[in-house]
């Protein structure tokens, strides 16, 4: 399957999934997902629960990896290397496109050391003050924490909570975060302060966020891809890709059917 | 709407005489049991310390660091049992805190199929079921056998060490140390594991994300995350090894004096106790009882401490 994207201009792009297959077991879960993600932009998964979204957000940094008889089927290039060749290591694969998950989950450490924890484990040599502070400030957290950076990261609010996991992704210089519905635990305003900070990171860094929102995902996105799910003849849940197009083209006049139907809230 | 609204006066209804009676039974019924057990502890040490008070008044303090104990002469000091009693808890510790530990970390992780690991968690507590007695039995008969050899090597070879400047004859403080840490391995490495297992596994995920390796994982963000329950588990484990009494008794060799010497016998409080009561009379008694007493309060500090430093490490 492959999508004629409305864009105006060429882009580069970061991540490449070619003919993506995942399987559980003998259990296909995902079939056939083709998807070019772009540079320097915010990428929205949308779909109904089940359809595989958040399993193709963990393909980008091999976080499947640690799911016993997870298999994957097809490339995904990054950077013309394919993450799944048998030569590349994971744990560097994981240095380089970082996450945020979707309950905010720092360490039980200060937030200082929640911070430094990447940095630390990476050796980087420079002034850890100085990149807790740059990652803090960029995390917008700075202002609320600068006072109490030897205070439990636990002891924050939960979006506080949240944008300390970004401050702590941010911190070990990836190229690519990916979100993880990163809002789903948070009140409205901290949601909107995420949000926001999207906004801010996408200049230097390439997002992909999963979301149940779809006013988030009309919000954040410059792309987005409709996920949907169909039953299996043995029983099981099978995801595939619908649509992917900009996200104004996704909202109001989707080439499918289902995206239409999806968009406008009749069903999922 | 054709049902008819719901008579609001229904859900007024004042509590009867005997739910009021059966509420308050029950109330007292639990501060009672919850009193009891206070009281049972509180009789204990009043009980002891009433024994004690002959020996307490004979000795004073000088019972703590008095060397000798001769029932003969009336003469009565723990000193070789109190340090007897912290050295074989102390080898214990060191032996079985690394193993402990390892185990509950083997038994957390995923390096072995799950029904492996079921079958090793149930093994390990297997170790806790079996008798003080039979540890003994089998330290006599299996372990000093063994023990000898290593003994006599350490001698032999690491003799200049003040810890090893004596042969191993038999019976001894290290013996009694190794059967020590064996039962005391269940407990560390099944509060261990506990509290490592009921980590959210949103933690582990956070750490490898960054891209830090299973080894970075588990030392620098599941230990510590877990190290509360650790230390609980390790001052636990202190507290059983300081009293336990009969494999003690059996392996130690009842050496009422203090030597350096791992490879000599020694004594513990609970092994001086178990060892003399049976024959004690007049003062002997009243002086078994201050020990009991001392034996009392040090495990009553370990867990004192214990809790501290719980405490202090849970902060963060």
């Amino acid at each position: 399957m492959s999508f004629s994207i409305t864009t105006t201009e060429p882009q580069e792009t970061v991540f490449s999934a070619n003919d993506v297959k995942v399987y559980y077991g003998k259990f296909l879960a995902l079939k056939g997902i083709s998807i070019d993600i772009f540079k320097n932009s915010v990428t929205a998964f949308i779909g109904p629960s089940g359809c595989g979204k958040s399993t193709l957000l963990r393909c980008f940094n091999r976080l499947n990896d640690l799911i016993e008889n997870f298999h994957l089927e097809g490339k995904i290039v990054y950077h013309h290397q394919n993450l799944y060749d048998p030569q590349v290591d994971p744990v560097e694969v994981r240095r380089r496109i970082g996450m945020v998950f979707q309950k905010p989950n720092p360490f039980p450490k200060s937030i200082y050391d929640n911070v430094a924890f990447g940095a630390r484990i990476n050796g980087y040599k420079g002034d850890m003050d100085e990149l807790v502070e740059k990652s803090l400030r960029s995390a917008a957290l700075w202002d609320e924490v600068k006072d109490k950076l030897k205070e439990s990261g636990l002891a924050l609010s939960g979006g506080q909570q949240q944008r300390l996991c970004i401050a702590r992704a941010i911190a070990v210089q990836p190229d690519a975060i990916l979100m993880d519905e990163p809002c789903s635990a948070l009140d409205p305003i901290s949601t909107l302060r995420v949000e926001e900070l999207i906004h801010q990171l996408k200049e230097r860094y390439s997002i992909i966020i999963v979301t149940h929102n779809m006013q988030q995902a009309s919000r954040v996105a410059d792309m987005t891809a409709f996920f949907n799910v169909e039953p299996t003849d043995k029983g099981g849940r099978m995801g595939y890709l619908v649509e992917y197009d900009r996200t104004e083209v996704i909202f109001q006049t989707p080439k499918q059917q289902a995206t239409q139907e999806y968009v406008s809230g009749r069903f999922g | 709407m054709n049902t008819p609204a719901p008579n609001p006066a229904k859900i007024i209804r004042p509590p009867s005489q005997w739910d009021k009676s059966l509420d308050r039974g029950f109330i007292w019924l639990t501060r009672f049991f919850a009193l009891a057990i206070a009281g049972i502890l509180l009789w204990i040490a009043v009980q002891v310390t009433i024994q004690a008070a002959p020996a307490i008044q004979s000795s004073g303090l000088g019972f703590i660091f008095e060397s000798t104990w001769d029932p003969v002469k009336d003469q009565y000091g723990v000193l070789p049992q109190i340090y007897g009693t912290m050295v074989s808890a102390l080898i214990a510790l060191i032996l079985a805190v690394p193993i402990g530990v390892g185990t509950a970390l083997l038994l957390s992780e995923n390096f072995l199929p799950l029904p492996i690991r079921t079958v090793m968690v149930f093994l390990v507590e297997l170790l806790a079921a079996i008798p003080s007695v039979v540890y003994g039995l089998w330290g006599i008969f299996v372990l000093i056998p063994i023990l000898k050899e290593v003994g006599g090597w350490l001698h032999s070879q690491l003799g200049w060490i003040p810890f090893f400047n004596t042969p191993l004859a038999g019976p001894g403080m290290l013996p009694a140390g190794v059967v020590l840490a064996i039962m005391i391995l269940p407990i560390i490495t099944a509060i261990s594991r506990d509290s490592l297992i009921s980590l959210p596994p949103e933690l582990r995920q956070a750490s490898l994300g960054l891209g830090a390796t299973r080894w970075e994982t588990i030392f620098q963000v599941l230990i510590p995350a877990a190290i509360s329950g650790i230390v609980g588990a390790v001052m636990l484990a202190l507290g059983r090894a300081m009293g336990e009494t009969m494999a003690v008794t059996m392996l130690i060799g009842n050496a009422n004096n203090i030597n350096i010497s791992i490879l000599a016998p020694a004594n513990t409080i609970a092994s001086l106790l178990a060892s003399q009561f049976a024959e004690a009379s007049g003062l002997q008694i009243s002086s078994l009882m201050y020990a009991a007493l001392i034996l009392f309060l040090l495990t009553l500090l370990v867990n004192v401490l214990a809790e501290l430093i719980v405490q202090k490490v849970k902060r963060i």
